[in-house]
């Protein structure tokens, strides 16, 4: 299928075009954040045999709305001692860093905002904002729980990312390319073209299917750690730190950590499934396969990805800092340069 | 042991510190100790393979109209006997030797009934108040309390 | 803006190498009013001290004032979790020293409503323990089961927390008719949750990473500190004074003492202390379901109440085996109708003594840890 911007088309190729494009997806995070709460709030509850809530709204639907609302209306506190300047700043540079990422995530094959032939780099290095932001924000609070908080948070995220980034480089082998649009295009076809499964080939791919399998479940664990979510949010424990880096936060701050917080688990939802499960291609080749049909696929298995985010927060105990270290460095780093030895040499040969 | 057969073994080491063995009374009887020498009669309480009290069980202060007493309930995990020992102070001088070091759950059950009561451990590495603000002014669990009227600016009775 | 000049700035006073920090008494995990100064070497603990009296109450003082039935709504706060086991130490203290002996349904009903609580508390301590190391979900179900509970002592008491049940010589009233039936199927129950518990978090492969070989109390440090319940017994002590000094009718059941065997770490460390927990309730299901078989149904429960509880000149030191560790009364009475004096041996505050010496040394995630393998609550700390 070929690949396009729709807006270029429609609009032609100029400034207009470039503002639908940010607005667009600008617009669909909003929505898919305030989806996301609701649906963390519910599935929280039914895995914890209670309802969650149920009064704003028929069956708490309105929910979400109810939470905007309440942080648009909070004071905003400022703790006497804090930086001002970098206080204010660090929510909205975690906030950037994870937007920028959505300028390459190609929603369906009519839409990328920016069609950049490094996409697969670009947003990794984007990805890399957030840890200014976080110790922006844990430094400038002048509390030392927050500057704890912050500096658990930066050394998490700087471990996790390097085998994050080999598996992206076997990925890049694998697909011969680093844009994100034309990985997606590789994958056509019924579902055992997707990389998750050694990608489009023949009977030769089976050599490389646990690799692939086992590099998924590396970028997953990786990819959890680099958005702070349960096992790995020590840098907001609960019990330990009350809240970490955005503990002195309040109102419209706090609730820019949070729409963070879920642009990044979507981000890295997105990434999982333009790598490995396909993009925006139907798992059933032609079937159910088309423009629009591809929007519909990519943001159902890019929601699957992120339900298991939130069922394995409610799940799983958190890991302390140490352990988390050497999860990060002595296990998963090992692997991923297995596997992508492997890859290169399957490339080679074939 | 049956407590008579301790009380033979200590009067024997220690002679005069020890006090009498009072029985006559509903249930525990204990022995009078004097407090001169309480630091070596409990290091032999504790040490003594026949007796090996490892493990106290309570210390309080109890307050008399004229004398603190301080009162000790041992047992031995091993052995499986209790005995009670019972340090009797005057109220204006209320020193007793700590027995922090060969029991350290005395610690914190010495520094409770010097904060309630006065008595004074000499020897503890920290006696400072435990239950109350660390700056409070007199031992509430004396039956001649008094409370104050403010404490800090606050009146203290409501 | 003022700036502070370097020069003026005394260098050597300021221990840069060591934070300070305070674990409030306004804390999510601290299970109570509890401050603990920690002394930090980067994320290493070199010294905790613990600052406890916010909760203090006074309750030694207030008793000196009151007869000795009115003690026992104070006896009942001092550790408002597991209040009948309280209970049970302080009534069985003054029955020993006037020379009672109480109905044999009462005694049943008594040891019945102790297990059930001692299920209650061990179902908040392993709850909490978990939510220390992170893992919200078996908070919800254990406190789910713990409403069944609550139900049987709401219908049979009054109250959900703090009951006022049992009085010297018997208890404030019968038990309802469907108490038999009820108090099986929480059995069952607990049974059933305890299995998903274990699967879902003892075994779980983080938990044990958090828990194991994690705050280790050797046996002898743990008996010179005066340690008592399952923080002994971790560190596999097989000391329980159900079984080594029987009180009231626990020598009629056959039941067994679980204790800490190092099974993934080493003996001693919070994921033994934690089941040993699990493990005592499963042993407490035992003993409930033998006193339910051998329950009387007839019996007056307020036949042996004394007119007036007036003790003879004497005094006692009686300790019961509570789910936190032993408690132990010791009255002194003058002959009158209010008691000479009254001290309360707690078992937590015993316990919280030790947290200096096994957290010194490990980080300070596991402090958290620490703190809620011993399990203490402040009402009991503080009195």
């Amino acid at each position: 299928m070929e690949t396009f911007n729709i807006f270029d088309r429609l609009l032609g190729e100029n400034i207009l075009s470039a503002l639908v494009s940010v607005i667009l997806p600008l617009v669909f995070l909003i929505i898919y954040a305030l989806i996301a709460i609701l649906g963390e709030l519910k599935i929280s509850a039914w895995i914890q045999e209670r309802l969650g809530p149920m009064r704003t709204g028929p069956y708490g639907i309105l929910q979400p709305l109810a939470e905007v609302i309440k942080l648009i209306q909070k004071e905003d506190i400022v703790p006497a001692g804090a930086n001002r300047l970098l206080f204010n700043l660090a929510p909205f540079v975690i906030f950037a860093g994870s937007f920028a990422g959505f300028a390459v995530i190609p929603f369906t094959a009519a839409f990328v905002p920016a069609e950049i032939n490094i996409g697969l780099f670009y947003v990794f290095a984007v990805g890399a904002f957030a840890v200014i932001g976080i110790v922006m924000g844990g430094w400038a609070s002048n509390n030392k729980y927050s500057l704890l908080g912050a500096m658990r948070s930066a050394s998490q995220m700087i471990s996790y990312e390097i085998p994050g980034a080999l598996v992206i480089l076997s990925a890049a082998v694998l697909a011969n390319s680093l844009d994100m649009q034309k990985i997606s295009a590789l994958q056509s076809g019924p579902f055992w073209n997707w990389f998750l499964f050694g990608g489009p080939g023949d009977w030769s791919k089976i050599w490389i299917l646990p690799f692939t399998l086992l590099l998924s479940l590396i970028y997953m664990i990786s990819s959890f750690a680099e958005t702070n979510r349960t096992p790995f949010d020590i840098p907001e424990g609960e019990s330990e730190l009350v809240a970490g880096y955005h503990t002195e936060y309040s109102g419209m701050k706090f609730a820019m950590f949070f729409f963070a917080e879920y642009s990044n688990m979507f981000i890295v939802a997105a990434i999982l499934t333009v790598i490995f499960l396909g993009g925006w291609n139907s798992p059933f080749g032609e079937f159910m396969n088309g423009f629009w049909w591809g929007l519909f696929w990519f943001i159902l298995k890019a929601m699957f990805i992120v339900f298991i985010q939130i069922w394995l927060r409610w799940t799983l105990p958190r890991v302390r800092v140490d352990q988390l270290m050497y999860l990060g460095w002595k296990i998963l780093l090992p692997f991923s340069l297995v596997c992508f030895i492997v890859i290169s040499l399957y490339r080679i040969i074939y | 042991m049956t407590i008579e057969e301790i009380y033979s073994v200590l009067k024997e080491k220690f002679g005069d510190s020890i006090g009498e063995l009072v029985t006559n009374q509903p249930v525990d009887p204990y022995i009078n100790v004097l407090p001169d020498k309480l630091f070596e009669i409990c290091l032999e309480l504790r040490d003594n393979p026949e007796l090996d009290f490892d493990y106290l069980m309570c210390l309080s202060g109890v307050d008399f109209p004229e004398t603190l007493q301080v009162v000790y309930h041992l047992y031995s995990m091993k052995k499986k006997h209790k005995i009670v020992l019972k340090v009797t102070v005057p109220k204006d001088n209320p020193k007793v030797p700590s027995v922090e070091k060969i029991w350290r759950s005395a610690d914190w059950h010495e520094r409770e009934a010097y904060d309630l009561f006065g008595i004074i451990f000499e020897g503890h590495h920290n006696l400072v108040r435990i239950l109350l603000p660390y700056d409070w002014e007199g031992h509430p669990l004396r039956k001649d309390y008094k409370e104050p009227e403010t404490y800090h600016g606050m009146r203290v009775p409501y | 803006m003022t700036t502070t000049r370097f020069i003026d700035i005394d260098f050597s006073k300021i221990e840069s190498d060591r934070m300070r920090l305070n674990v409030g008494p306004q804390h999510p995990s601290t299970h109570g009013v509890l401050r603990l100064e920690v002394e930090l070497d980067g994320e290493v603990v070199t010294n905790v001290i613990p600052h406890i009296g916010y909760l203090h109450r006074c309750f030694e003082k207030i008793s000196e004032n009151m007869n000795y039935q009115q003690v026992i709504p104070y006896v009942d706060r001092m550790d408002y979790i597991s209040s009948m086991n309280n209970e049970l130490a302080y009534v069985m203290a003054v029955e020993k020293l006037m020379d009672i002996k109480v109905p044999e349904k009462v005694e049943y009903i008594r040891v019945i409503m102790s297990e059930l609580n001692r299920i209650a508390n061990h179902q908040i301590a392993v709850a909490t323990f978990g939510l220390d190391a992170g893992a919200f979900t078996p908070f919800l179900y254990l406190f789910r089961d713990r409403e069944y509970i609550l139900w049987i002592f709401e219908k049979a008491s009054g109250g959900r927390l703090l009951f006022n049940y049992f009085w010297v010589g018997g208890l404030a009233n019968d038990v309802y008719p469907t108490f038999k039936e009820d108090v099986l199927n929480i059995v069952k129950q607990v049974r059933k949750t305890n299995k998903e518990i274990e699967d879902l978090l003892i075994y779980n492969k983080i938990f044990i990473d958090r828990t194991a070989n994690v705050g280790v109390l050797p046996a002898d440090v743990a008996i010179n500190y005066g340690c008592s319940g399952p923080v002994l017994r971790g560190s596999g002590v097989q000391f329980d004074l159900r079984k080594n000094e029987p009180y009231s009718i626990y020598d009629r059941f056959d039941f067994e003492i679980p204790i800490g065997k190092g099974e993934v770490g080493t003996v001693g460390d919070c994921w033994d202390r934690n089941i040993v927990r699990m493990r005592e309730m499963e042993q407490s299901c035992r003993i409930i379901e033998l006193a339910i078989a051998q329950m009387p149904n007839e019996g007056d429960v307020q036949a042996a109440i004394p007119k007036k509880i007036r003790p003879p000149k004497g005094e006692i030191y009686f300790r019961a085996e509570n789910p936190k560790g032993e408690l132990g009364f010791y009255i002194i009475s003058d002959g009158k109708d209010k008691p000479y004096r009254v001290k309360g041996r707690a078992p937590s505050f015993v316990n919280l003594s030790v947290l200096p010496e096994i957290s010194r040394g490990y980080l300070f995630a596991d402090l958290i840890v620490i703190l809620g393998s011993i399990d203490i609550v402040l009402g009991e700390v503080d009195r």
